[in-house]
């Protein structure tokens, strides 16, 4: 059984006002994503891939088509589908422990798991030392570990990922990408991540979904030859890459595709 | 470097000590009787000071007013809810916003005459019109608060599980604190205004009380005194908040930020 089923999704935004015009940002999205699959939603600012991302979490109601997450129909948001954001969205009011047991609390764990939880998704992440910190003396990178952790606690049945390293600086993202994939290999997840950036979709993915512009469909769904084994500037790397940026530029405007 | 930085703190109080000694001079050597009486020295304030402590009425005066103060505070924290149940609920907002937007441009002052006659002079009167100085600033600010959190925060918490209260009180609570403290903050500022005006017509003690009994017997230093202590009371009062909301908050700056 399939950990994330999206079938026929439409979304369209009505008018604001009589004068304004409805905006359809997605038609008829179908997509599948496998247990432990990585799959990335790559295109254009605009492409709706963020509302895809909304709608699988149940932030939005879709206006025609179903989404199924484990086999059951998405209604509301729920911890089987944990989101991290890009501005990280941890609660400043919590230390990095606190942030961690967020979920783990609400669900009703005992205090003694969450400790042990909590100190083992820190160690994932490379934070045990600033366990007890809050998220302002933190930087944008670590932020960002504490959000993953805390996304990951829970046990998400499908991890969501909203350009999750788009805040952070070159350095900083190709790391967090190398990071990203330790940790998949230490605790291996379904996850969903949006991007516009072909290479980190080509990192970290064994399936990239490409989307149209508005309103967004599904242009192709590429497979990944060697997943998260692609080393940059090989020819299987330059092929997939080469393959995305033609299907991309298609799309006209190239200008926010790196 | 503790040292040079309280030499740097009292060479800020040089102005403030040459207009008192101007003033100490002033009144001495050339204001006549009748003048002198009306703005007394400074050291005679400093006399009417000591004198009103040793005899313990400016202490009594200062408990009833605090004590005011503290009980409208209480009944005025019902803000807290209120703002909160308003920020989160369109239709509540819509309801009770335009009773408040009626209400709150009236000065809490201008409720005394009535309030008198509701409530007879005294202590009731007093807190009542206290209440009306505290509430509206809690009220507004704790609206304000919920109304700009963050909305991925709202969104994360319940991605993470929590719904309904748990997200009231887990996040939009914690969230909208800061500004919550900051409505308290500027509320209690208004109350403490609009307490001295109540007990300079309705009260039997008091700070507003006892600036009022001493005009009528011309004791002027008396009536400085009242005036110094209610600045200093409420500049503590101001302080001591923030005081607190850095020291339990040490997140907040980076949340307002």
């Amino acid at each position: 059984m399939s950990a994330l089923k999206v079938e026929h999704l439409s979304k369209i935004y009505p008018a604001l006002n009589n004068k304004g015009q409805a905006v359809q940002a997605l038609d008829d999205v179908s997509l599948e994503v496998n247990k432990n699959e990585f799959v990335s939603i790559l295109g254009h600012s605009g492409c709706g891939k963020t509302t895809l991302l909304n709608l699988i979490a149940g932030f939005e109601a879709p206006t025609a088509g179903r989404i199924e997450c484990a086999g059951k129909e998405v209604k509301e948001p729920g911890a089987d589908r944990s989101m991290v954001f890009q501005d990280y969205a941890l609660f400043p009011w919590l230390t990095v422990r606190d942030n961690i047991a967020f979920g783990l609390s609400i669900k009703g764990v005992d205090s003694a798991t969450i400790k042990k939880d909590v100190e083992h998704f820190a160690a994932l992440v490379g934070l045990s030392s600033f366990i007890e910190s809050y998220p302002h003396q933190l930087s944008g990178g670590m932020r960002q570990r504490v959000s993953i952790a805390r996304a990951l606690a829970v046990d998400p049945t499908v991890l969501l990922m909203d350009e999750p390293f788009a805040a952070l600086d070159a350095q900083n993202r190709a790391m967090m990408q190398q990071e990203m994939i330790r940790i998949l290999a230490e605790e291996s997840k379904t996850v969903v991540l949006v991007t516009h950036s072909i290479e980190e979709s080509i990192n970290l993915s064994d399936v990239i979904i490409v989307m149209t512009r508005r309103p967004g469909r599904v242009k192709k769904v590429i497979h990944v030859p060697e997943p998260r084994r692609m080393i940059e500037d090989t020819p299987s790397y330059l092929a997939v890459r080469k393959q995305i940026r033609e299907l991309i530029s298609d799309e006209h405007d190239l200008s926010e595709v790196s | 470097m503790p040292f040079f930085y309280s030499v740097k703190q009292l060479r800020r109080l040089i102005l403030l000590l040459i207009l008192l000694a101007g003033w100490e001079f002033a009144s001495r050597y050339i204001l006549d009787k009748t003048q002198a009486t009306l703005l007394p020295p400074p050291s005679g304030v400093l006399n009417g000071a000591i004198e009103l402590s040793f005899s313990g009425e400016l202490w009594k005066h200062i408990r009833d007013s605090l004590a005011r103060e503290f009980i409208a505070f209480c009944y005025a924290s019902v803000a807290i809810p209120l703002g909160i149940v308003m920020g989160c609920f369109k239709w509540v907002n819509e309801q009770v916003d335009p009773i408040i937007e009626i209400l709150r441009p009236i000065p809490p002052i201008a409720w005394i005459p009535l309030s008198i006659l509701w409530f007879g002079v005294g202590n009731t009167q007093n807190q009542f019109i206290i209440f009306l100085g505290i509430f509206f600033p809690i009220l507004l600010n704790t609206i304000d608060a919920v109304k700009n959190i963050e909305p991925n925060l709202i969104r994360a918490a319940r991605c993470l599980g929590a719904r309904g209260w748990n997200v009231i009180t887990r996040v939009v609570l914690r969230a909208a604190l800061p500004q919550i403290v900051t409505g308290i903050r500027i509320g209690l500022g208004v109350g403490w205004m609009a307490l001295v005006a109540a007990e300079l017509v309705g009260a039997n003690s008091g700070l507003g009380f006892l600036i009022n009994d001493a005009r009528t017997v011309l004791r002027t230093d008396y009536i400085l005194d009242g005036m110094l202590a209610i600045g200093l009371i409420g500049l503590t009062l101001d302080r001591l908040i923030r005081y607190a909301a850095r020291k339990f908050m040490p997140w907040s700056r980076a949340l307002n930020a």
